[in-house]
């Protein structure tokens, strides 16, 4: 009698063990992740916040969360004081001209790497991978004195046609066509279809999901890519948004109202497309990582 | 019928089509021009004195000497980076495997903290600098707000030559985790349950299960993680641009905005061709080390 009654309690603590045992990690995982994803918002709420304030708003503590009279002239001083119109008109034009020519030029020559035989065909593909290892900076100052020497710095020029080619992108491509069944390609050359008919009607078909995946990762590159644009132009007409920004904070350098409402700009067009195409991103990433 | 199987054959065949120069001509092309030639140009350049307005001069190897033994803070810049990696990098890599730990557990709304974790590395480096540059504002940051609860008094994070090289690596480690996070995601999804519930029949739980399961099949990934974010963590540039300059008194000054300093404001263009190839050196070696010490904790297959 007594003995079942001491062995239904420890059954009772065993099961409540085992039910805290199960809730517990994953209520400290929430907790863990709740107070990381606030620490993750807070600057982009701090940003908004801070761009939609009058000066006066700006230096107060505590500070103030949410501007109880929200004023958008801060982003109306960046179009009509600064030529921020122009910043993002050239950023777009920019990102967009580069993710063409790189997805352009990564099909091409990632059919012939994935799907043609050719003597040397491997041999070029890895001396491609083997370059890789070589930070972009190495090649900065002659790609700059060549763009000097053909007048292109401080044109669009400068900023699209020496990045519309990259390795990446060529191994991305090549990676995902090299799975395209080969039985598909052999009826169309039954057909007698061309290469060029079997990269178009064949290939690219079947590679929505690599072409999205580049197309994101070049666009969000492009948009965000610092450096280049910064050495590579001059001239307030031809900045886009990170140097024109970069620019604001040279001559503002605490206006943070205007700085905020710069920033906010910038992110926004990223952010966009982030949420469109999440899921190519990722998973880009997760390929890339996993099999690079 | 035999006609058929011919032709199959033949595509099949296919030894050898010159039109695969054709197709690889633009990427060729652009290789050379954009990739081989420069690399090639750079590697003349750093033995010379270049400042653009006069042709370059060949001065042997007197860059790298002045490198070594004359640019007075070309050691304080190589520590400096070193620096960055040394704390960015763990940090980065620990925080990152813990997220993705915890969003393994299929919680709900997973979807909604990958993104959020997720937003910063998409961003523009040159926003979120500012706005934590605005956050580190030594008078009206909230920074410095938050910490006054727990009694610490005001910090002038960017401004300290103590404290602005970690107030940086924290800025970059809030912006670049969500990458790694995301790999160490797709490496644990990839590991089958079947691994974790042998492990639980002979008794392993919590900790044992992370220790002796996840880790040693998680170190592949681990070893992409560390060298991809090593070989980024010497590149760091846009974040000490907006931040600090390089300053207070160089002590955020790393290898490229040295480089780009030398470069393209004193215009020292052989010296800094020489600096990109110690850059490129370094990496290289602390790539092969990773490699080659990866044998021995990194389990491959099943």
């Amino acid at each position: 009698m007594a003995s079942s009654a001491i062995a239904a309690e420890r059954r009772a603590a065993a099961s409540r063990g085992v039910r805290w045992g199960r809730v517990l990690p994953r209520v400290l995982a929430h907790a863990a992740l709740a107070i990381g994803a606030v620490t993750m918002v807070i600057p982009f709420v701090w940003m908004v916040s801070t761009s939609l304030k009058t000066e006066d708003q700006v230096f107060v503590l505590p500070p103030l969360w949410i501007p109880t009279h929200p004023v958008w002239g801060n982003y109306a001083r960046l179009f009509t004081e600064i030529p921020f119109a122009r910043y993002i008109f050239n950023s777009a034009f920019v990102s967009i001209s580069v993710m063409v020519g790189e997805l352009v030029t990564s099909a091409i020559s990632a059919f012939a790497f994935a799907r043609l035989e050719f003597r040397g065909r491997d041999k070029i593909f890895a001396m491609y991978l083997a370059t890789l290892m070589i930070p972009f900076h190495v090649r900065l100052i002659p790609i700059f004195l060549v763009m000097k020497f053909l007048g292109w710095l401080d044109t669009y020029y400068v900023l699209i046609i020496p990045q519309i080619f990259t390795v990446y992108g060529v191994f991305l491509m090549r990676q995902f066509f090299l799975n395209i069944p080969q039985e598909l390609e052999d009826a169309a050359r039954i057909d007698g279809c061309g290469n060029l008919r079997v990269l178009f009607n064949i290939i690219l078909p079947l590679s929505g999901p690599v072409i999205a995946t580049l197309a994101v990762f070049s666009f969000l590159n492009t948009w965000n890519d610092f450096l280049w644009p910064l050495i590579m132009t001059t001239s307030s007409n031809m900045r886009v948004i990170g140097v024109g920004l970069a620019q604001l904070q040279n001559e503002y350098f605490t206006l943070w109202t205007l700085l905020m409402a710069g920033s906010v700009l910038a992110l926004l067009p990223t952010l966009i497309v982030f949420l469109i195409a999440q899921k190519y991103f990722v998973q880009g990433i997760a390929i890339s990582g996993l099999k690079g | 019928m035999a006609a058929v199987s011919a032709t199959v054959g033949a595509a099949r065949r296919r030894r050898f089509d010159p039109s695969g120069y054709l197709f690889l001509l633009p990427s060729l092309l652009a290789f050379c021009v954009f990739i081989v030639f420069p690399v090639a140009a750079s590697f003349y350049l750093a033995f010379t004195r270049y400042d653009i307005l006069t042709p370059p001069r060949f001065v042997g190897v007197q860059n790298y000497v002045f490198m070594f033994t004359g640019d007075p803070i070309f050691w304080k810049v190589l520590g400096n980076t070193i620096y960055y990696s040394v704390v960015q990098v763990p940090l980065n890599v620990v925080v990152a495997l813990a997220l993705a730990t915890a969003l393994n557990m299929r919680l709900r709304g997973v979807v909604i903290y990958r993104t959020l974790y997720f937003v910063p590395v998409v961003s523009s480096i040159i926003a979120v600098a500012i706005v934590w540059r605005w956050m580190y504002d030594a008078d009206w940051g909230i920074l410095n707000w938050l910490i006054s609860f727990v009694g610490i008094p005001k910090q002038n994070w960017l401004f300290d030559p103590k404290l602005a090289m970690p107030s940086v690596i924290a800025m970059n480690v809030w912006k670049n985790m969500g990458y790694n996070m995301v790999l160490f995601l797709a490496g644990l999804q990839g590991i089958p349950d079947v691994y974790y519930e042998a492990a639980k029949i002979d008794g392993a739980r919590g900790w044992h299960l992370f220790r002796h399961i996840t880790l040693p099949l998680l170190s592949p990934v681990m070893l992409f993680v560390l060298v991809i974010s090593v070989i980024n963590s010497f590149q760091v540039f846009g974040a000490i641009y907006i931040m600090t300059k390089g300053g207070p008194l160089d002590a955020t000054n790393v290898l490229v905005y040295h480089l780009y300093f030398k470069g393209f404001q004193d215009l020292q263009m052989g010296y800094a061709a020489a600096l990109a190839w110690v850059l490129f050196a370094f990496l290289f070696v602390i790539t092969i080390v990773q490699t080659r010490f990866a044998r021995s904790w990194v389990h491959y297959g099943q």
